[in-house]
């Protein structure tokens, strides 16, 4: 085996100049597959970072049905004391998995300043329970500066940006929130302006933020009661586990009981920017598929090339005894030593490019998120899986000369001239 | 005791509609640790011959023997096995691997054929190589030496993994009159030293006189066998 790398290295570098500019198109192929996922992975981990930790959490749970009809924020599909306490006990049984989660109350309401009314959606919640859930959620708030942990009290309202700017609301102002009940009643209650909020992906959005407590009061909710639970996990990577561990166990929980059940939703089920994740990953393949398709195309070329031009060496070393499938192999391992030379070379520069975008301190921005710092990275794993589909193309590419080369009559073969 | 022996062997070359007789009903004997050469024109046969009795090509009819092994069926790899333990091969354009230094192409059937364990290979390649004359010369690529140096090195690959056979097509044929003597006297020293039998082929009158018998094809056809006694060879140890 030794001695066949020795002759197949030897025969590649034989051909310096070809070799050169074969394996320079595949480090660039692995370059450019390296750097695009390094860039596009760290840019879709920030977008599902700034949805998770400031809005959604990882996972959420509702009284089943809640999500087909979450436009109309429905009040009649609250959780109510005992479910809300199975459910608690539920996740901290898992706290291992579990970081922390938040009980919300979310519905619709009409907002006025006296001289104008408009709509609003409005999430109630416990501030230090939702700040543990959602610990990017301040972030959001203009020139926030007090406790996060109590980002907003009881009869303060914080208000999306553009309702702020449309109805000419300021800080400290007081506004009126007219809210229909459970029971089809409506009640109405003053708040204070506490905070002015920036919507992820702009102006656009309509959602408002307010103390859990009060929400009850301006609902007539009297009880323990919620339609809402997010979750964050310890380790995001973690999801997939969690959310079928937690599945599993809401299926008994449903069970148990004769009334509509539990659903449990994860982030991107909830959320259309699982649509850009998803598109992120699809454009990494297929720039996984353009660097197979330069492997392929390069190693195919360069090693019938090989073959053509060694016809009579073949012959040679064919007729002194050596078997056709150890010529099979002289060529493969050809493809093999090019694949495996350019992936690591390819694989070095990439790291170091990457380290090279990193120390450039290279900003971007992610709808109202300015100045976001592009922190790129790579993982061993991903790298390694970059370089094994080289080496396997590398090899599948060169076998069919390889395969030819050992089929070669020696007799033809010292004929060519 | 025969080291060939062919029976009635025939081979057609098929080009399309037409078919081309390379060599037709030869019959042939051929002792082990002879000097043997053919002869003859250019198209008579010679090369066709020597790859039918290398396990190179098969036969359209009839029966090949080597070394008691009957050859002609043998499937690529049987036949490359065969070749590799029994038949050295000595080619017209020397055929060395440029990638490969001296050393390393005389070393190749040991690596690559037979397996031979290190230390065993080194004594064999230096032995070679030493009674090629070219051990000074192993560490130089093809391309840094003579034609005449490369047939040497050719010879020592020949002989390396110590065959009962020798084939030479042409071996003198891209070499000046006096590295092609060189070359031929070599390739008998050998034969004497090693009692390997050696068979070559030329076309070059004063080249073929060296041999011991001499096969002489016209047409695909065997037409002549010269047995050179050893009166002949003495006289021709006089001039």
């Amino acid at each position: 085996m030794k001695n066949i790398f020795k002759i197949s290295l030897r025969n590649l570098l034989r051909y310096k100049r070809r070799t050169l500019l074969t394996s320079l198109l595949i480090i660039l192929g692995v370059v450019m597959v390296v750097v695009f996922s390094g860039i596009s992975k760290s840019f879709k981990e920030m977008m599902i970072g700034t949805i998770t930790d400031s809005m959604m959490g990882h996972l959420q749970i509702h009284k089943k049905g809640y999500v087909s009809s979450i436009d109309n924020l429905p009040l009649h599909l609250n959780l109510k004391d005992e479910e809300i306490n199975n459910l608690k006990s539920l996740l901290d049984e898992n706290s291992d998995a579990i970081e922390a989660y938040t009980f919300r109350i979310k519905f619709g309401a009409m907002l006025s300043n006296y001289e104008q009314t408009t709509n609003i959606r409005l999430t109630a919640v416990n501030p230090e329970m939702e700040n543990r859930a959602s610990p990017a959620l301040v972030a959001r708030i203009n020139d926030f500066s007090g406790e996060a942990n109590f980002f907003v009290k009881q009869g303060e309202l914080i208000i999306p940006e553009n309702l702020a700017k449309g109805l000419k609301l300021k800080i400290g102002q007081e506004v009126v929130l007219v809210a229909t009940n459970q029971d089809g009643s409506v009640n109405g209650m003053s708040f204070t302006i506490a905070g002015i909020m920036s919507g992820l992906t702009g102006p656009s959005g309509r959602d408002g933020y307010m103390h859990i407590d009060d929400a009850k009061d301006l609902l007539r909710i009297y009880g323990n009661e919620i339609n809402e639970i997010a979750i964050r996990l310890e380790d995001s990577d973690n999801l997939k586990n969690v959310n079928k561990m937690l599945s599993q166990n809401l299926k008994s929980l449903n069970s148990a009981i004769d009334r509509p059940g539990y659903e449990l939703h994860t982030w991107a089920q909830l959320s259309p920017f699982s649509t850009i994740a998803t598109i992120v990953d699809l454009l990494i393949y297929i720039v996984k598929i353009v660097l197979i398709s330069i492997v392929l195309i390069s190693i195919l070329n360069v090693m019938m090339m090989s073959v053509f031009e060694r016809v009579s060496e073949i012959g040679t070393i064919s007729a002194i005894g050596t078997l056709p499938s150890k010529i099979l192999w002289l060529f493969v391992t050809e493809g093999f030593l090019l694949g495996l030379i350019s992936a690591i070379v390819g694989s070095i520069i990439s790291v170091i490019s990457l380290y090279l975008i990193n120390i450039a301190e290279l900003h971007f921005s992610f709808g109202r998120m300015q100045d976001i710092l592009l922190k790129t990275s790579i993982s061993i794993s991903e790298l390694i899986i970059v370089s094994i589909i080289v080496i396997v193309i590398s090899i599948f590419s060169s076998f069919q000369p390889a395969y030819k080369a050992s089929k070669m009559e020696p007799v033809d073969a010292l004929r060519h001239v | 005791m025969s080291l060939i022996e062919l029976k009635k062997v025939s081979r057609i070359y098929k080009m399309g509609e037409t078919s081309i007789q390379a060599l037709a009903d030869i019959n042939l004997d051929i002792e082990q640790q002879t000097f043997v050469s053919f002869v003859g024109p250019s198209g008579s046969g010679k090369t066709t011959l020597l790859n039918l009795i290398g396990c190179l090509d098969k036969p359209s009819n009839g029966e090949i023997k080597v070394n008691n092994v009957r050859v002609n069926e043998f499937n690529r790899k049987d036949a490359a096995v065969f070749r590799g333990t029994n038949i050295g091969f000595i080619f017209q354009n020397f055929n060395l691997l440029p990638i490969l230094t001296v050393y390393e192409n005389v070393e190749y059937p040991l690596i690559m054929v037979q397996n031979i364990p290190e230390k065993e290979r080194r004594d064999r390649v230096l032995k070679y190589l030493d009674a090629v004359g070219m051990t000074d010369q192993k560490d130089k690529y093809p391309s840094q030496i003579s034609g005449g140096q490369k047939q040497r090195a050719a010879v020592a690959r020949a002989l390396v993994s110590d065959p009962k056979l020798v084939l030479a097509d042409e071996p003198t044929a891209n070499l000046d009159h006096k590295s092609a003597f060189m070359v031929i006297e070599l390739m008998r020293q050998m034969q004497r030293e090693l009692n390997t039998a050696f068979i070559f082929s030329t076309h070059d009158p004063k080249i073929v006189k060296e041999a011991e018998i001499i096969y002489t094809l016209e047409d695909g056809k065997l037409v002549n066998r010269e047995q050179i006694t050893n009166s002949d060879i003495n006289a021709k140890e006089k001039n």
